[in-house]
C-alpha cells in the first residue's frame, strides 16, 4: 500500500497511479468540492439563467401496462450474434457499461439459444421427473404453484463468457462484446430437491439429465449432489414470470454452473446412473489441453471481475476524480475481495464491496481514482471466499491453453490514454 | 403455518445418505406416469444404448438422408460450412495449432450421433426424420469418417458398441488439478 499525501489535498493513495482508499471516497469528494469553491472557477462562458423546462409545465404522459426506459436510453440494449444460417441460434450480451448495481434487468439478461426462443403455452408445458425414482411425476406449472418457494440471487455465466481473452491480440470491442454473457437475478421457485424427494430417488441414481422445451430439446447431466445441495426449478426472474428468453415458463438454476446446464424451457429430468453424454457435454463446453485430452463437466465459473466504468468505448473528458466500478463473482462462493490497480498490476489497491455480497452472485465494488491525465492501466482482481484468485491472462493460458472459448476467467485489462480513450489491452 | 424446517432436514437427509423416508412439506400433486405414457418424451439415448428405439440404416441409406437435409448446412460430405464440420480432424486434437474437432475426431460415443440428430436436427425441422433416416444418417456419418464400414449397419444393438477415435480422450474436471 503506497501511503502517501498528494500535493493538492488531502486524499490517500491506496495505489500507484492515483487509486485513492476505499474508505475515503466521501471525505475525499467534500474536499475536492470545498477546494473547487474556494478556488472560484470562472463561470462557463456559456452560462445561462435556468430556465423552467416544458414537463413541468403540462401534465405528464398516462398510465403504461408495463412500463419501459426513458426513451433517451434507447442505447442501452443487448447485441447478439447468431450461428449462420438462423435467426434465433448464439448469443446476446448483457450491457454492463451502460448499468449499474447487481441485478440485471430481465429485457437486459443475456442469451444463449440453441434453436432460438420456443413460444410455450403454460397451460399445456409439463415438467417429468422420471428414471431411476420410486415414482415417475408429471408436474403441471399450477401444481408448482402451490410448492413452497424460495429466492436466490445468482449469476448465470455463459460457459463461452470472455472467450476473446483466448485470442492473441486484444479484441477492440466494448466489455459488453467482452464479458456481456453473464447476468445476475432473483430467482424464484421450487426446490428441485423438494420434487425428487417426492419422487423417491433410487440409491443406484448419481447423475440427473435436464432436457429443455426448445426445437433443440437442450440437455445436459449433472451430479445428484448438485440437485440436492441447491438446485431451482425458477419460476420467477426479478419479480416476474421468467422471460420467455430465459426459459419461460421455468428453468433449472444451478447456482454457480456454467450457463449451458442451467437448461431453460425445463421439460424432463431423468435420474441416471451416469452422465448421458449429450452433444453439449462431450463435443462442446469442453476444454481442450495441450496434450489432446479434453476436460469435461467444467462446472462451477471460476472466482472473476471486470472494471465496467470505466471501460472501452467511454472517452474520460478530464483529468479528475473518478469511481472505478465493476462486477465480481464465483461459482464457489462468496467474493471475498477485489483488488484494482491502475498501473498494469505493479501495485494493488482494494475496492469497497457494495453490499449486500451473496454467494455465487454477482458483487458490484467500487474505488475512487483521481486520474491525472496520465496513461492508465486498469485491472481488477477478485480473490473468493474459498482462497482462490482471479488469474492473469497469462497464467490462464498457461494454465489451459488457448485452444478453447470456455471458461476464460482471466483479469480483462483496459488501457487509458492520455487523451482519455479507453481501450481494451493486454497487459 | 408450516415451518421450512422439514424440508431442509429432508434435504439434509438426502445429502447425508440417510433415509429417503423424510417427509418433505412438499403437497406431493406431481402425477404418477407410466412409461408407456411418456415414451414418447423419452427423447435421450444413453452411451449404453438405453433409449435407442428400433429400426436400422446404412451408409447408403444415409447419403440420401444427408443430401436431402443435411448438405446444406452441413457442405459436401460433412465438411463443413456454413456449419459444423462432421469429418476429419482425427489426431488434430494433441499439439499447438487449432484442433479441428468434428463427430469422427472429438465425439467420444457414437450414441450421442443419435441422440442429438433426433432431438435437434434437422434446424428447420426437428423431430421430423424417422428412426430409420436417423440410424442411417449417424451410419452414413460414422461411415464418411471411417469408423464403420459402407456395409455396416446400424441399429440399438451396434451403435452403442462403435469404438470412437476420441472414446477415451476426456478427463472429468477437478478444482486444482
Amino acid at each position: 500500500m503506497h501511503k502517501r499525501s498528494t500535493g493538492s489535498s488531502d486524499e490517500t493513495l491506496a495505489a500507484g497511479n492515483g487509486l485513492l482508499d476505499r474508505r475515503r471516497f466521501l471525505a475525499a469528494t467534500s474536499a475536492i468540492a470545498g477546494a473547487m469553491g474556494s478556488a472560484a472557477l470562472p463561470a462557463p462562458a456559456s452560462a445561462q439563467e435556468l430556465s423552467v423546462d416544458p414537463w413541468m409545465k403540462v401534465p405528464g404522459a398516462p398510465f403504461v401496462p408495463y412500463g419501459q426506459p426513458s426513451r433517451f436510453e434507447e442505447n442501452v440494449v443487448r447485441t447478439w450474434t447468431t450461428v449462420p444460417g438462423t435467426t434465433g441460434t448464439g448469443a446476446s450480451r448483457t450491457p454492463h457499461h451502460l448499468l449499474n448495481g447487481m441485478i440485471t434487468p430481465n429485457g437486459l439478461h443475456f442469451e444463449r439459444h440453441h434453436s432460438g426462443i420456443p413460444d410455450i403455452n403454460p397451460d399445456t408445458h409439463r415438467l417429468l421427473i422420471h428414471g431411476l425414482v420410486k415414482r415417475q411425476l408429471i408436474f403441471t406449472l399450477e401444481n408448482l404453484a402451490r410448492y413452497p418457494m424460495e429466492s436466490r440471487i445468482a449469476f448465470i455465466e455463459c460457459g463461452g463468457n470472455g472467450q476473446l481473452l483466448y485470442q492473441r491480440a486484444p479484441a477492440q470491442v466494448s466489455v459488453q462484446q467482452i464479458q456481456g454473457q453473464v447476468s445476475c437475478a432473483e430467482w424464484t421457485g421450487v426446490r428441485l430437491a423438494v420434487l425428487l424427494q417426492e419422487a423417491g430417488v433410487d440409491p443406484k441414481a448419481q447423475w440427473l439429465l435436464a432436457e429443455g422445451a426448445d426445437a433443440a430439446g437442450m440437455s445436459r447431466s449433472f451430479p445428484l449432489a448438485k440437485a440436492m445441495d441447491d438446485a431451482l426449478v425458477a419460476l420467477f426472474q426479478n419479480g416476474e414470470r421468467v422471460r420467455p428468453a430465459n426459459g419461460y415458463p421455468m428453468r433449472l438454476l444451478l447456482p454457480g454452473y456454467e450457463g449451458n446446464i442451467n437448461v431453460k424451457w425445463l421439460r424432463r429430468i431423468m435420474l441416471t446412473e451416469a452422465p448421458t453424454m449429450t452433444k453439449d457435454e462431450t463435443s462442446k463446453y469442453t476444454i481442450t489441453l495441450a496434450d489432446g485430452k479434453s476436460l469435461q463437466f467444467v462446472f462451477p465459473q471460476e472466482g472473476k471481475s471486470v472494471i465496467t466504468h470505466p471501460s472501452p468505448g467511454l472517452v474520460m473528458k478530464e483529468p479528475g476524480l473518478y469511481e472505478i466500478s465493476g462486477i465480481a463473482w464465483s461459482g464457489y462462493g462468496k467474493i471475498a475481495k477485489v483488488e484494482i490497480s491502475a498501473d498494469g498490476g505493479r501495485s494493488w489497491a482494494q475496492a469497497a464491496l457494495q453490499e449486500p455480497v451473496l454467494s455465487k452472485a454477482v458483487t458490484r465494488f467500487r474505488l475512487p481514482w483521481r486520474w491525472n491525465g496520465g496513461p492508465a492501466v486498469l485491472q481488477s482482481r477478485a480473490t473468493d471466499d474459498t482462497g482462490y484468485v482471479q488469474p492473469t491472462r497469462e497464467q490462464m493460458i498457461a494454465l489451459r491453453g488457448n485452444r478453447t472459448i470456455y471458461h476464460s476467467n482471466a483479469i480483462t485489462t483496459w488501457s487509458v490514454s492520455d487523451k482519455g480513450e479507453v481501450k481494451h489491452a493486454y497487459a | 403455518m408450516p415451518t421450512r424446517k422439514p424440508v431442509l432436514a429432508a434435504v439434509a437427509a438426502i445429502i447425508l445418505g440417510l433415509s429417503a423416508a423424510v417427509a418433505a412439506d412438499g403437497p406431493d400433486l406431481g402425477r404418477v406416469v407410466t412409461a408407456q405414457e411418456i415414451a414418447a418424451w423419452s427423447l435421450s439415448v444413453g452411451p449404453d444404448g438405453v433409449g435407442l428405439p428400433a429400426g436400422s440404416g446404412t451408409p447408403k441409406q444415409g447419403e440420401a438422408v444427408y443430401t436431402a437435409k443435411c448438405v446444406a448446412c452441413h457442405g459436401e460430405k460433412g465438411a463443413g460450412r456454413p456449419n459444423d464440420a462432421l469429418v476429419g480432424g482425427i489426431g488434430s486434437l494433441p499439439g499447438d495449432k487449432p484442433p479441428m474437432r468434428t463427430v469422427g475426431s472429438y465425439w467420444p460415443y457414437a450414441t450421442t450421433i443419435f441422440d442429438y440428430v433426433r432431438r435437434a436436427m434437422p434446424y428447420n425441422e426437428s423431430k421430423s426424420l424417422t428412426n430409420d433416416e436417423v440410424y442411417a444418417v449417424t451410419a452414413y456419418i460414422l461411415q464418411l469418417n471411417g469408423i464403420i464400414g459402407e456395409n455396416d449397419v446400424t441399429n440399438a444393438q451396434t451403435l452403442p458398441k462403435v469404438r470412437m477415435p476420441n472414446r477415451d480422450g476426456f478427463v472429468t474436471f477437478a478444482r486444482g488439478k
